[in-house]
């Protein structure tokens, strides 16, 4: 580990002024690293693969660890932690989506320690980005992606560019995509707030560029929008091992049901899309329709458009048409 | 009452579980300081420039070691290979030049004030390599080289052959013909490997992770040229090892270099990462089978080919071919060892070595036989019941496997079993049913103790044993305090010390069967001396310490040593054996495989502490759910690297993933093996499980996958 001085801020200007940065933004040596949970970031430090001079702990900033009722929207501070959320009566009971991606996330300790904020924001697991020995674009601009050639059955088939295929690994993303959520972000030019599927970037030419956050940006808060609290939604993750695990294959479903027919719906899948994904062809196939066992294996036929497989995961190819379908059967009364 | 075959719970169980228990990185001589390390990224070639300046000048650093200023280490030959060695070749000799063997090899130590400021020092070092042109790291089978002569003397050669296989499976009515895969597994016990070693004058003192200390106390006098009596090696507790703490790694070297450079002591402790790469792995394999039977399943013909995995440096040979010679009989046998020599770390023994790799081919083929007459995959294996070792022709000391078939099918339910795949249910889940054989040699090896009896009114038991989990601090405590009459309470067992009296490798499940014998004679020689003290004073001996106050002696000591008789190898085959038997329930869209129940039966002999017997088995049995569904390491055959060099890459089960396990041992004692009348468990428990868990994928799914482990992937796309 690269020796690092600690600061913790008192304020949120404090913070900003700090021009600390998230873990995302492709600047890799010295510079100042936000912290809060630390579940990841202290992996990568220890790692060497992530070397700040300095660590601004904002875990002590006020009123960024409350979940409250703000009419429009329910908003979630970006420091409340995993664990939290999860139990919170007004995530439990109207967005059953967060807290099922949430229990599906890490294991307890993890949770109990990881905020929301930077949930969001960890980085990929991708086996070459985690090990220093190995080239990577992701880590080490211009290095290579011997993933592309070599061992990728974890990545991705959606988003992927010939520099990169690392996978989005985080799952709260995806139901967040799932209820159009928007992120809050307080940073040196004010405050601004985006859709939670605007933050991401995908790798394209600059893969260690991976969040839409500038120096001294950080979010502050999640909104989850009110009118999706009659919606029906549902997490289903498929991975290896029954827990403490990533996913191989996940998929947030909101569905508004209208006496069996489909009156909106949203789908965001993980763990086969370098950022979390949409996937808007399925969506239209299935709106305005009504919801048989049928319509949601033809409609799902359509999640793998656009897919682009390089080799050991080919499999998700098939593996998330089946893992949408199921959600959907599930969400919909219809296992 | 007899403390043997008594439900005891650990006796080292109150020190773990409250920290008291101290592991190797947790002893600190005064004035310690840390070591890390800076590995190779190459897996070949040489390094051509290494730039140590900026490591030199950060903070609290005292030492920086490469191979051009480490010390020419004699490496002495040892008169007699090691057992837990490879069968051939030279060892890693750690920073002794230039040249890279595997990616991950150890080219710098650093040592500094803090473990922090030697790992921030030796990521500092910048290294310029000549790298080989064409590495060897791809696992290609068709490079492959039959074993060597010098395996072939430990029964692990090239070809045996009894009979004339090919013809006879030529004329076989059913034949099987299959190849299976096995991926690279890494033991990653809970401890990390670590050495704390400290010089006085010329003396060192090793507090070191090892399943052997007076090996690792000879090895490592070896390398520094010493005389063995110069160096102690101490290890009390070990936090698992499967294996992987067998041999003495480069890093007890550098440990020992650097604290003699230095004249301080030095403690050098694995990163996770590296434990995928200065420790040894079970290698992958490649495997052909080929069975021949007549219709009514009796078999005719076995060919099992294996091709196994080792470094350029060294050759390990695994008795992956054990089971095909011992488990059924077959008038006609054939079996081919061959190995890719790979520019890796050589691999070394994980638990139940070479025969639970080569049980996963064969009972996966026998399942596939069975399946192909229509016979249950039982009476398939009882048809094939071998009553007498088949390439020995010998009789075994003891087998009760039917009893095990009969046992555990009745505790399983296996008569519920359709013999159909794809026909039982549960709601949406495909359920299956699955079943293997397990076996493992039953050794043991020549082994001495001591048993002192104190006037305090407590008795102490030594040997230089270790005990890596399965309970060898209970169970011989249990023996000694039934060979000496006192209750388990007034007997202390003392192990993991290269000072005490000598036994072999804790490993091989040789343990309970060698050091248990050698305590037993302890013991009855310290009661044979207290019986003359007795009739010296003329009274009774009663349980020693009246006598001992008496006689005015603060303690009585005696040793005692156990041999195998080395005539039962010619006159008999040693096996333990088990029936193992798995219900996985497998998502037939999804393709995810979750095990609900594994139960196994077992004949380990005699049982001296059915609790400890019982967590064994089943500890082997998280193991196998491990090899069957989720460990492999992932090998990047360009990079010549492992891609998920950690735990949170590299997947072990967790507890959601263990369901209902459960095992019973068969009422069994082998009187011959040795007086104790044990088998051993330890490595026996790993074999046959995953077998028995891919059979039942098969039967659930109907698919064949033979290629583990079981991933989603392998399974949707079989």
């Amino acid at each position: 580990m690269t020796p690092f001085a600690y600061d913790r801020a008192p304020s949120l200007a404090a913070a900003v002024a700090s021009r600390a940065r998230h873990r995302s933004d492709g600047v890799w040596d010295a510079g100042a690293d936000f912290f809060a949970g630390g579940t990841d970031l202290v992996q990568l430090m220890r790692e060497s693969l992530r070397n700040p001079d300095r660590v601004v702990d904002i875990t002590a900033l006020p009123g960024l660890d409350q979940i409250e009722d703000r009419g429009s929207s329910v908003r979630l501070g970006a420091l409340v932690r995993m664990s939290d959320a999860a139990s919170h009566t007004l995530v439990r009971d109207h967005y059953p989506v967060v807290t099922e991606a949430l229990l599906a996330s890490a294991s307890a300790q993890v949770r109990n320690l990881a905020t929301l904020g930077g949930n969001l924001l960890q980085r990929t697991r991708c086996g070459y980005f985690r090990d220093p020995g190995s080239p990577c674009n992701k880590r080490e601009p211009g290095s290579g992606c011997p993933a592309i050639q070599g061992q990728n059955r974890f990545h991705a088939i959606f988003g992927g560019s010939e520099h990169c295929i690392a996978t989005y690994a985080g799952d709260l993303a995806n139901a967040l995509a799932a209820l159009d959520a928007t992120v809050t972000i307080a940073g040196p030019q004010g405050e601004r707030a985006i859709l939670v599927t605007e933050l991401h970037r995908p790798p394209g030419a600059t893969p260690a560029v991976e969040t839409q956050l500038a120096p001294g940006e950080l979010i502050t808060a999640i909104d989850v929008p009110a009118d999706r609290r009659g919606w029906r939604s549902h997490y289903l993750k498929i991975r290896d091992r029954a827990s403490f695990e990533w996913s191989i294959a996940s998929a947030a479903v909101a569905l508004d049901l209208d006496g069996g027919v489909v009156r909106d719906v949203r789908i965001a899948v993980g763990g086969v899309a370098t950022t979390p994904w949409r996937l808007p062809q399925v969506e239209a196939a299935l709106r305005g329709r009504r919801l048989t066992p049928e319509l949601a294996r033809g409609a799902t036929a359509l999640a793998a458009e656009g897919a682009v497989p390089h080799g050991r995961n080919l499999y998700k190819v098939e593996l998330i048409r089946r893992t949408v379908a199921r959600a959907l059967e599930e969400i919909g009364g219809l296992a | 009452m007899s403390a043997i075959g008594a439900p005891l719970s650990r006796v080292d169980g109150p020190d773990k579980v409250t920290g008291r228990a101290r592991y190797a990185a947790e002893f600190h001589p005064d004035g310690l300081v840390y070591a890390a390390t800076a590995d190779s990224t190459i897996p070949a070639g040489e390094i051509t420039a290494i730039d140590t300046r900026r490591a030199e000048r950060a903070p609290g650093v005292l030492l920086v070691l490469t191979h051009l200023n480490a010390d020419r280490l004699p490496y002495e030959a040892p008169e007699e290979r090691p057992a837990v060695d490879p069968v051939a070749g030279d060892q890693l000799r750690v920073l002794n030049g230039p040249q890279v063997k595997f990616s991950g090899q150890p080219i710098a130590v650093v040592v500094a004030g803090t473990q922090a400021q030697a790992e921030y020092g030796a990521s500092l070092i910048r290294v310029t390599y000549a790298p080989d042109p064409a590495p060897r790291t791809r696992f290609d089978p068709a490079l492959a080289e039959p074993a060597s002569e010098a395996a072939a003397k430990k029964n692990r050669g090239p070809e045996t052959r009894k009979g004339d296989a090919e013809a006879a499976l030529a004329r076989a009515p059913v034949q099987i013909d299959a190849i299976y895969r096995n991926g690279r597994e890494q033991h990653h016990p809970m401890e990390l490997n670590a050495t704390v070693a400290q010089w006085r004058g010329d003396r060192l003192t090793l507090w070191s992770k090892s399943q052997w200390v007076q090996n690792e106390r000879d090895e490592i006098a070896r390398r520094f040229g010493i005389p063995p009596d110069r160096v102690h090696v101490i290890n009390p507790y070990v936090g698992g090892a499967f294996g992987s703490v067998l041999r003495t790694w480069p890093h007890v070297t550098l440990a020992a270099m650097a604290a003699r450079r230095l004249d301080r002591p030095v403690c050098l402790e694995l990163t996770r990462r590296q434990m995928a790469t200065y420790v040894g792995a079970r290698g992958m394999a490649e495997q052909h089978v080929q069975l021949g039977a007549e219709r009514d399943g009796r078999l005719t013909a076995m060919v099992h080919e294996v091709v196994g995995q080792t470094s350029t440096y060294e050759e390990f040979a695994e008795p992956a071919l054990g089971p095909a010679g011992a488990t059924y009989t077959c008038p006609d046998r054939l079996t081919r060892y061959k190995l890719v020599h790979m520019n890796v770390n050589t691999p070394c023994p994980m638990r139940g070595p070479g025969w639970a790799t080569g049980l996963i081919a064969q009972e996966i083929a026998m399942d596939e036989l069975a399946t192909r007459i229509g016979l249950d995959p039982i009476e398939l294996r009882l048809r094939n019941y071998a009553e007498r070792d088949p390439m020995k022709d010998l009789p075994w000391t003891s087998k009760h496997l039917r009893e095990c078939y009969a046992q555990g099918a009745e505790r399983f339910g296996w008569g519920r079993r359709e013999p159909k795949p794809r026909t039982m249910r549960d709601g949406r889940d495909l359920v299956g049913y699955g079943m293997a054989t397990a076996i493992y040699p039953a050794e043991r090896y020549p082994t001495s103790a001591s048993a002192t009896l104190f006037a305090d009114d407590h008795a102490e038991v030594r040997c230089a044993t270790t005990d890596m989990g399965p309970g060898t601090y209970t169970s011989i405590t249990q023996v000694a305090a039934d060979a000496l009459g006192l209750p388990m309470t007034r007997v202390r067992f003392e192990l993991g010390d290269s000072s005490f009296p000598k036994a072999k490798e804790h490993g091989g499940s040789t343990t309970i069967s060698s050091v248990g014998p050698a305590v037993q004679a302890a013991c009855a020689a310290l009661k044979a001396k207290l019986a003359v003290l007795a009739a010296a004073h003329g009274m009774e001996a009663g349980d020693g310490v009246p006598l001992l106050r008496l006689a005015g002696l603060d303690s009585l000591s005696a040793d005692g040593t156990a041999e195998p008789d080395e005539t039962n190898r010619k006159k008999y085959a040693m096996n333990g054996f088990g029936a193992v038997f798995a219900e996985v329930r497998v998502d037939p869209d999804l393709c995810t495989v979750r095990v609900r129940r594994l139960i196994g039966a077992y004949d380990i002999g005699r049982v001296v502490n059915p609790k400890l017997a019982h967590s064994q088995a089943i500890g082997g049995m998280v193991g196998g759910i491990g090899m069957a569904l989720f460990e492999e390491v992932e090998w990047d055959d360009s990079l010549g690297r492992v891609t998920n060099g950690t735990i949170a890459e590299y997947l072990v089960p967790v507890n959601a993933d263990v369901h209902e396990l459960d095992a019973v041992f068969v009422e069994a004692r082998d009187d011959i093996l040795n007086p104790l009348g044990t088998k051993g468990g330890a490595e026996l428990g790993l074999c046959g499980v995953a077998p028995a868990i891919a059979n039942a994928v098969w039967h659930a799914s109907g698919k064949r996958v033979r290629d583990l482990p079981i991933t989603p992937d392998r399974l949707l796309m079989a």
